[in-house]
């Protein structure tokens, strides 16, 4: 055990964070918004020590840093955390964009009447359950997160977004994901009788692996369910287009940069290695539904009439990438899916954050409101530019490392899935290019000169928050090598109990205990 | 002859509320109508509180309370899940009265005695001025009482005589509304019919047992059902019958059809007695009778009483979906958390424990629910349109706050007592095997979201409506029973280690 909780420490920093900012009196907004950037800011900086003391070599257990302590005996419920490369990385883009996704939404409620306090304090919990949901390292208390997220995501999209059909969209969302976390609180509770009351993951893991068949399989399908609505996996997909496109856009930045990661984040961690044989058994159709997913999205996007609902079929797509990555269960796959994951993060999440600085510019995210805005907004519109290329995976840009080694491990099992894959690509230029073209470009919309915001390029604040999203997509485009680095050992240790070779009991029960 | 023996500290919680009723009575004769209000409700108070220390006193007992030298005799019986349940009701009873004696919301009281009189006649203005009509507390007192003697009751007869016992005062309580008389009373009317016709069933059933089995002790029953050469239809009929009586008590499809009338025309904290309370005597009841009494008959109506369970499960939720009344919401939520209960019940003996947790966690969180209910006013009279609720969170974020805990906890988030609850129940139902049953119950649950969430749409999402209702600052009274509701269901979501400890220890029924 380390000396420092820093883990539980990440968990309450932001919880703590929640709560202050929550008392904070609705008059003074400046006090709450300069709090909640300085607990995320905090999150931010535990973090960045959580990475250093994280032990990159290849002979280090599963789970590090870890740490536990009973909370409901009886259940085998217990407060522990610890975290592989995966779990990492995924905790430094959450770390990472909710600051700048608060600094984003910074002026988003100027000109409406709700409280400030309440919104970044559900912001700041929201970023607590997310970062529980990637530290737990026992599957009800993973499932608690999982399902308390819900709220303060309910509340920031259905009391704080844009849109008359808001309502529809919190509801809907709520509802999908609730019935896939109640089909999987069944598989947990399964899974809970048949292995003797452990809910422990790592004694999970190291235990025999479960008898391949009937109960498997459907174990495995209540866990994958509710993965795959929250990823969303095509056809689990439909209530993503609402949410995204009525939560403010720094919330939708959250949504799909980070909260749709632990769907797949959690395949990796809890439905592979807790069900080996199902997994294999239901690759086929999952790969299936991924390829139609990329294909699908793709085309959907091409004829949406809203920026922000368009970014999120474009994410809908980048899953079913993501999707084939994993289930070709190839090393350079899986690593690419995981590095997809990441990189997806900051590409969409810096697509969503530039859209609502427009959509907030001229009061509507409407494509036909929009029309040659590049002329009065330079700087915006390139950005914009870059934030969709970084979309389309151009090369030089994070996500390209990531779309290729998901191809290329495809390719080497599977290669009409592969192929079939790649013509994605070619619709994500059409559609990214096409969107940008209909907006920035072309004759100028007439409407725009009315709108004096539209003549106001970015501001200080604004070019400060999009700087580090930059940076780390051209910085990460040309040297990955770190993050695969750190990506790879823990997709070795998943790929192990999938991989045809004879299994031998995995090395997953060690840890720095 | 031998000696009868009676456990007289056994015994004592009900008796000390079963006196405290008579004492009460005597007070509404003795004491002058001004005065009145202060004495029964400390009485009651008091009563409550001294039963549940009695219950505490009890605890690891297992026997029964009257005995006729070395043999016992089985007509109460003392043993954990009837002493946890004892406890449980008078804790929620205790909270549920103080919501009777809520008197600042609306001057005098939700309640009327002679509710008979014709409403705004001379007669009735005169009895509204009064500071309100004190003999709903003795009557609410003979109620839990009975309630308290129908989770014990170790034979059918004695079970027959604490069911009328809880229901005859009940009926009364309903009909008593100062506001919206005619509902009310149709709502006690309806509510005597139906529940008189369920008596009848029972002491039909109980009738047919007696001649299958010779007995109409528990135990007894349940070694006829091996040994018996009467013939098993009589064991059928006996069954079925009982059955019919407890699961009207206990609002299962298709006995619920009174539920949703009876808890909008009831006056609010009667409706809040009923479903906290009374749940957990019927589903107590219940546990009883199947575990101890059919246990070795489990075969026989094991079919069917899922095939009820299910239909509770989906009909209370899908019904709910519907609602625009908050009150007939929280009675069709009710429903369907029966139907949930149910399969406590049709797992035996392994979930005994569990159901009786899920009674006290849901219990705290409907009292405080129905307490909200009756704060939100148009007026004097309750805003029980949902409509009237909208944008509730603006104009009172403390009261919508505390709503949308309640039917988030409702809606099984965890972190609230009702995650906790629905998974030991469910976890309990899978581990006896109830697979399909867990399922159906699962998807229920997220039908019944819903609603829930509908609710929770209009106060935080809606804009209020010029003449929206005010909500009415409680007096410490019914301060008190949000208060106690509201926390008894977050500390049961994040800590349930210690109740989760008793019930496991308390779970072997005596005679089982």
């Amino acid at each position: 055990m380390n000396e420092l909780p820093l883990l539980s420490a990440l968990v309450a920093v932001p919880l703590i964070g929640a709560i202050i900012v929550a008392s904070v009196r609705r008059e003074q907004a400046d006090v709450a918004k300069w709090t909640a950037l300085g607990f995320s800011g905090a999150v931010a900086v535990i973090t960045a020590v959580v990475a250093l003391n994280f032990d990159y070599g290849s002979g280090a257990a599963w789970l590090q840093l870890t740490e536990s302590y009973t909370w409901i005996g009886a259940w085998d419920l217990n407060l522990s955390w610890g975290v592989d490369g995966i779990a990492l990385l995924l905790v430094v883009l959450t770390a990472g964009l909710t600051p700048i996704a608060i600094l984003a939404a910074w002026r988003d409620l100027d000109s409406v009447q709700r409280s400030v306090p309440t919104f970044f304090a559900l912001i700041l919990a929201l970023e607590a359950a997310m970062l529980a949901t990637f530290l737990a390292s026992n599957v009800l208390l993973f499932y608690f997160f999982f399902e308390a997220m819900l709220v303060p995501m309910y509340f920031l999209i259905g009391s704080y977004g844009t849109g008359t059909r808001r309502q529809y969209a919190a509801v809907k969302f709520f509802l999908y994901s609730l019935l896939g976390g109640l089909l999987m609180l069944v598989a947990v509770i399964g899974l809970w009788v048949t292995n003797g009351g452990v809910f422990d993951w790592q004694t999970l893991v190291a235990a025999e692996p479960m008898e391949a068949g009937g109960l498997q399989n459907w174990l495995f399908l209540g866990f994958f369910i509710a993965f795959a609505i929250k990823a969303p996996f095509f056809p689990f997909h439909t209530w993503l287009p609402d949410a995204g496109g009525a939560a403010p856009a720094a919330i939708a930045a959250l949504l799909v940069g980070v909260m749709d990661k632990i769907g797949t984040f959690a395949i990796l961690r809890y439905a592979i290695p807790l069900f080996p044989d199902a997994t294999q058994t239901f690759a086929p159709w999952i790969i299936a539904m991924s390829v139609i997913g990329v294909i699908y999205a793709a085309l959907v996007a091409i004829g949406q009439t809203d920026l922000k609902r368009l970014v999120a079929y474009t994410s809908i797509a980048h899953f079913g990438f993501i999707g084939v990555g994993i289930f070709a269960f190839t090393q350079s796959s899986a690593t690419g899916a995981v590095l997809y994951m990441f990189n997806h993060g900051l590409a969409t999440g810096l697509l969503f954050i530039v859209v609502g600085m427009l959509a907030l510019r001229r009061g509507s995210s409407s494509i036909a409101d929009y029309g040659g805005a590049g002329k009065t907004l330079p700087l915006l519109a390139g950005i914009f530019l870059f934030a969709g290329l970084a979309s389309l995976s151009l090369p030089g840009t994070a996500p390209f490392i990531s779309e290729f080694l998901v191809l290329l491990g495809t390719f080497s099992v599977n290669e009409p899935v592969a192929v079939v894959a790649t013509l994605g690509i070619i619709l994500a230029a059409a559609y990214v290019l096409w969107m940008y073209q209909r907006t920035m470009q072309g004759t100028r919309n007439p409407e725009l000169d009315d709108v004096p915001a539209m003549k106001r390029d970015l501001t200080l604040r604004e070019k400060a928050l999009v700087a580090p999203l930059v940076i780390a997509i051209i910085g990460f485009g040309f040297y990955p090598q770190p993050l695969i680095d750190t990506i790879e050992p823990a997709v070795g240790n998943t790929l192990q109990f999938v991989q045809d070779a004879p299994v031998e009991a995995p090395a997953a029960g060690e840890t720095n205990e | 002859m031998s000696e009868m023996q009676i456990d007289w500290a056994g015994l004592s919680p009900m008796i000390i509320v079963f006196g405290a009723a008579f004492l009460g009575l005597a007070l509404e004769a003795a004491v002058p109508k001004r005065r009145r209000l202060p004495i029964q409700v400390s009485l009651a108070v008091a009563a409550l509180a001294a039963a549940f220390i009695a219950v505490v006193l009890n605890k690891g007992k297992s026997a029964t309370a009257f005995a006729l030298g070395e043999s016992a005799i089985g007509s109460v019986s003392l043993d954990g899940p009837g002493l946890f349940l004892q406890g449980t009701i008078a804790i929620l009873a205790l909270v549920a009265v103080l919501l009777l004696a809520e008197q600042r919301t609306t001057t005098g009281g939700d309640f009327v005695s002679e509710a008979a009189v014709v409403a705004d006649s001379r007669a009735d203005i005169a009895q509204r001025r009064d500071p309100g009509a004190t003999e709903v507390f003795p009557l609410a007192l003979f109620a839990i009482g009975g309630m308290m003697m129908f989770v014990v009751a170790g034979d059918l007869l004695t079970m027959f005589v604490a069911l009328e016992m809880l229901s005859l005062p009940l009926y009364l309580l309903c009909g008593l509304a100062k506001r919206r008389r005619l509902i009310s009373q149709e709502a006690a009317l309806k509510y005597f019919l139906l529940g008189a016709f369920s008596s009848a069933f029972f002491v039909y059933g109980m009738a047919m047992l007696y001649g299958f089995a010779g007995t109409i002790d528990l135990a007894g029953i349940n070694e006829a059902g091996v040994s018996s050469n009467e013939p098993r239809v009589l064991l059928y009929i006996g069954v079925g019958m009982i059955a019919v009586a407890l699961l009207f008590k206990a609002a299962a499809v298709p006995f619920h059809m009174w539920t949703p009338d009876v808890y909008t025309g009831a006056p609010t904290p009667v409706t809040a007695l009923m479903a906290g309370c009374v749940k957990v005597a019927a589903f107590g009841g219940l546990l009883r009778v199947f575990n101890v009494g059919l246990e070795s008959s489990a075969w026989d109506w094991h079919a069917i009483l899922m095939i009820i369970a299910i239909a509770t499960m989906l009909g209370g939720a899908i019904f709910a979906v519907t609602q625009r009344n908050i009150k007939r919401l929280l009675a069709y939520s009710s429903i369907a958390n029966a139907g949930y209960l149910l399969i406590g019940v049709i797992a035996l003996g392994d979930a005994v424990g569990q159901t009786m947790f899920y009674l006290a966690a849901y219990g705290f969180t409907v009292i405080a629910a129905f307490a909200v209910v009756s704060l939100v006013r148009d007026g004097d009279d309750e805003a029980t349109d949902l409509s009237r609720w909208a944008g509730l969170g603006k104009n009172s974020p403390g009261t919508a706050g505390i709503f949308t805990v309640l039917m988030l906890a409702l809606a099984g988030i965890p972190f609230t007592s009702g995650f906790t609850a629905k998974f030991s129940l469910f976890s309990a139902g899978l581990e006896a095997g109830e697979v399909g049953l867990v399922v159906v119950g699962v998807v229920s649950s997220a039908i019944l979201a819903f609603p829930y969430l509908r609710v929770v749409v209009l106060l935080w999402l809606n804009e209020p409506a010029p003449d929206a209702p005010t909500v009415n600052l409680p007096s410490p009274m019914a301060g008190t029973v949000v208060a106690a509701g509201v926390m008894a269901t977050v500390v049961l979501g994040v800590a349930p280690g210690y109740l989760l400890d008793i019930v496991d220890k308390a779970s072997i029924f005596l005679g089982s």
